[in-house]
């Protein structure tokens, strides 16, 4: 579902780059299918309309239809667009409170609030060097208060002591006391999962709000939201009163349609994203790249940061030597590979990459998946170290060989010296261009499927 | 902890009025676009994209929409007409899902698995059917295999005791499959009728949990080859167009045998179900209305549908 989306998209945009000329119609008829394309992300209908109005304006104005490349011109205002009802500029936590600090978190039932109230903790502690205490308001859920304090054991952050029957109103003040007199920088206080048409749990948590003055309320959302995204985030913004948004799970495979949807209609920002079940899963909002995502793009950036993240930096260091010289052999691409699988494989690489849905077939006809990638790295672990690095002393005979030896077929180690090469072209063409640096962000990349082997 | 209120309105009215804001929603868009009005182009266009913000999906809507043009196009037509029409569309769809969920007694124990994505209700609809299958005078026994998030184990012995019956466990951390197998033997020596295995949420992409997960299946297949005789995926009725992948690939890799949905106590619709009934036809045994206890019910299909397109209160009999 996802990958034809994306595809649809990608041809809408392919279709208006190719134009030399832009009509009123060609534009109208693209933005159509950007509609879809928005809401089978899940984006909600008054925020798309409003979205595609506004596009419309800007796209079939003077500027645009005169412009030398018109079509590349939509795509970019739609991306624009896009990133600065997302925002524009992240944002962190406010912290500028005196101390104790308070931090409400409000959400629907099941939208992390737990989980994400223990990340904000162990995030404050490790990098602003905070002192928190945590709570518990939850006493509706079994066990809620209980898993606030394992995870605060889990990552060494006090939580206060549960009083059995004591109100949330009640634990909130007393939290606060006893930050005070802990001397603690920042309270935490975690509530339970309400519906936000519950009249009186909505009071309930506008009570903990007007008494224990929060300097960030912040609304867990899951990211998976559908239409109802703007229905939750109006009601707790109108009944509470939020200064942020947290949208969960967004390691997940959905387009993340909700995060347009909530800032548009509460225009409160999106301060954090949850990436994971681990406790340093919590990352800062970057707007342009949910904007890509959501318009199947993929997330260039991130992938970026990923790999710098993963790549050890003298083998960068080296490659970069390398491909500077010209030279790029079978040692490099088996680092390369390792990398890759390192990075989480094929289909983590590929969820953060433009025009997935395209690839992913390439890919599969070339049946390049993981395992290939090991099948590879075994093909290039039979060649001697000479031929590693001449792959040009390759002949049938020694061919014949890495194909016993890793257990794979000619054909096989046929593609991967192919795939070699044509990477090795591939990196003279980028030395070409020179050295402009990383693709700036949302950008589809040019000829991104050369990268592909090719049957 | 249960509004007293609430237990004494028949489960039907409480649905209705979890789906009411989102039905007059729904309704009045109806209104706002075929008061006093034919059907036009402009019209169907506005109805396909109502019915799309109803999470209904691309491919339902168009059809809803298809339907009318053939019908009824260039006519005129009234709101209560588009809402009898799309109330029935929605029921055709949602008829041949709607199963309840059979536990027969050939097999003892009668092993019912719940998987599903974070947050979605898993713990807590396992005490709900605990609950109504002990009040149906049948014997449960429970196994707490969300051995990853914190006190998930310690809440499903919560809902073991309000439910009054015996819980398995293991600590936190520890090896998921190894409790089931535990589970079943427990389960067979005790004699009981129905063991429900918990198991912790993950995301259908996260390809190493899923993998977990077909381990887990395949301990409990090796002590009964004709288990789990439920796999039940538990959907979170506020969820967009992902619901659809989460079926697709939880079908895939762990043999789902059916559907749950919960969360229909608020403003979301839920209408993603009729997109996977109509993408996937998988069984969908019942829904979550609430936090007590009482608050899960079969899931009708006509009632669904009325609650959804905001036409009548002709089923109210519960």
């Amino acid at each position: 579902m996802f990958e034809s989306l994306t595809e649809s998209l990608s041809g809408v945009f392919d279709k208006l780059t190719k134009r030399g000329i832009l009509k009123e119609e060609d534009v109208t008829a693209a933005l159509r299918e950007v509609r879809i394309v928005l809401l089978e992300a899940d984006v909600a209908l008054p925020v798309v309309k409003d979205f595609v109005a506004r596009i419309k304006a800007r796209a079939v104005g003077r500027e645009v239809l005169k412009s030398v490349a018109p079509g590349q011109q939509v795509v970019k205002i739609v991306n624009d667009e896009m990133v600065a009802m997302l925002g524009g500029e992240a944002e962190d936590l406010n912290l500028a409170a005196a101390p104790p600090a308070v931090i409400l978190m409000v959400g629907l039932q099941g939208s992390g609030k737990t989980t994400t109230t223990a990340k904000i903790a162990k995030r404050l502690v490790e990098r602003n060097k905070k002192t928190i205490l945590m709570a518990s308001l939850d006493v509706r859920r079994p066990a809620a208060q209980e898993q606030l304090k394992v995870l605060g054991e889990q990552i060494d952050v006090a939580t206060l002591p549960v009083v059995a029957g004591q109100m949330p109103v009640d634990i909130a003040a007393r939290a606060i006391s006893a930050a005070r007199l802990q001397g603690a920088d920042i309270v935490l206080l975690d509530t339970a999962g309400r519906m936000h048409v519950d009249q009186g749990m909505m009071a309930e948590v506008a009570a903990i709000k007007a008494a224990s003055n929060p300097v960030e309320t912040l609304l867990v959302a899951d990211s998976l939201t559908g239409q109802d995204a703007v229905n939750v985030a109006r009601a707790f913004d109108q009944q509470v009163g939020v200064t942020g948004i947290i949208l969960t799970r967004m390691d997940g495979d959905g387009r993340g349609g909700a995060a347009l949807s909530m800032r548009a209609v509460t225009g409160k920002p999106i301060k954090l994203i949850g990436t994971g079940e681990k406790l340093d899963a919590i990352e800062i909002f970057h707007p342009s790249r949910i904007a890509s995502r959501i318009l199947g793009m993929g997330d260039v950036v991130s992938l970026v940061e990923k790999a710098a993240e993963t790549i050890e930096q003298e083998d960068a260091e080296r490659l970069a030597k390398k491909m500077q010289a010209g030279k790029f052999d079978l040692d490099d691409l088996r680092a390369q590979l390792r990398q890759m699988m390192k990075m989480g494989g094929m289909q983590g690489l590929l969820s953060m990459l433009p025009g997935v849905g395209k690839m992913k077939n390439q890919m599969a006809g070339a049946g390049l998946d993981d395992k290939a990638l090991k099948r590879q790295e075994a093909i290039i672990n039979s060649m001697t170290p000479k031929e590693r690095r001449h792959a040009k002393i390759l002949n049938a005979s020694r061919k014949r060989r890495l194909a016993a030896g890793s257990g794979t077929t000619i054909q096989e180690v046929n593609r991967l010296l192919k795939m070699h090469k044509q990477m090795g072209s591939m990196m003279k063409r980028m030395k070409k261009m020179g050295s402009k640096g990383m693709l700036p962000p949302g950008a589809m990349p040019p000829g991104m499927g050369h990268l592909l082997p090719k049957k | 902890m249960a509004d007293p209120e609430d237990a004494k309105k028949g489960w039907f009215s409480r649905l209705r009025d979890g789906l009411r804001r989102s039905k007059s929603n729904l309704s009045s868009g109806i209104n706002e676009i075929f008061a006093k009005r034919r059907l036009d182009e402009a019209a169907l266009q506005e109805l396909e994209d109502l019915l799309i913000s109803s999470d209904l999906g691309v491919a339902t809507a168009g059809r809803v929409t298809e339907r009318l043009r053939r019908a009824k196009f260039e006519k005129n037509i009234s709101p209560d007409e588009v809402r009898g029409a799309l109330a029935e569309e929605i029921e055709k769809v949602l008829e041949p899902v709607a199963q309840p969920l059979e536990i027969g007694t050939e097999h003892r124990p009668h092993i019912i698995l719940m998987v599903g994505v974070n947050g979605t209700g898993k713990t807590t609809t396992i005490g709900k059917l605990a609950h109504q299958l002990k009040e149906q005078g049948r014997s449960v026994m429970l196994a707490a295999g969300d051995t990853f998030r914190a006190a998930a184990i310690e809440q499903l012995e919560i809902w073991g005791e309000r439910a009054g019956v015996p819980v398995v466990r293991t600590k936190t951390g520890g090896d998921a499959a190894g409790l089931t197998f535990e589970a079943v033997d427990k389960a067979r020596s005790a004699g009981v009728e129905v063991l429900i295995i918990d198991t912790a949420g993950r995301l259908q992409n996260r390809q190493e949990l899923m993998d977990e997960l077909a381990k887990i299946i395949r301990v409990i297949r090796k002590k009964d080859a004709s288990a789990p005789h439920h796999i039940i995926l538990v959907l979170d009725a506020t969820t967009g167009q992902n619901a659809l992948r989460q079926v697709e690939v939880f079908g895939e890799l762990a043999d789902i045998t059916g559907l749950i949905m919960t969360k229909l106590d608020g403003t979301a619709r839920g209408g993603v179900l009729v997109a996977c009934a109509e993408k996937f036809g998988l069984p969908v045994h019942t829904i979550g209305v609430g936090e007590s206890i009482e608050d899960l019910h079969a899931f009708e299909a006509r009632a669904f549908a009325e609650a959804i397109a905001g036409t009548g209160n002709k089923s109210e009999a519960s």
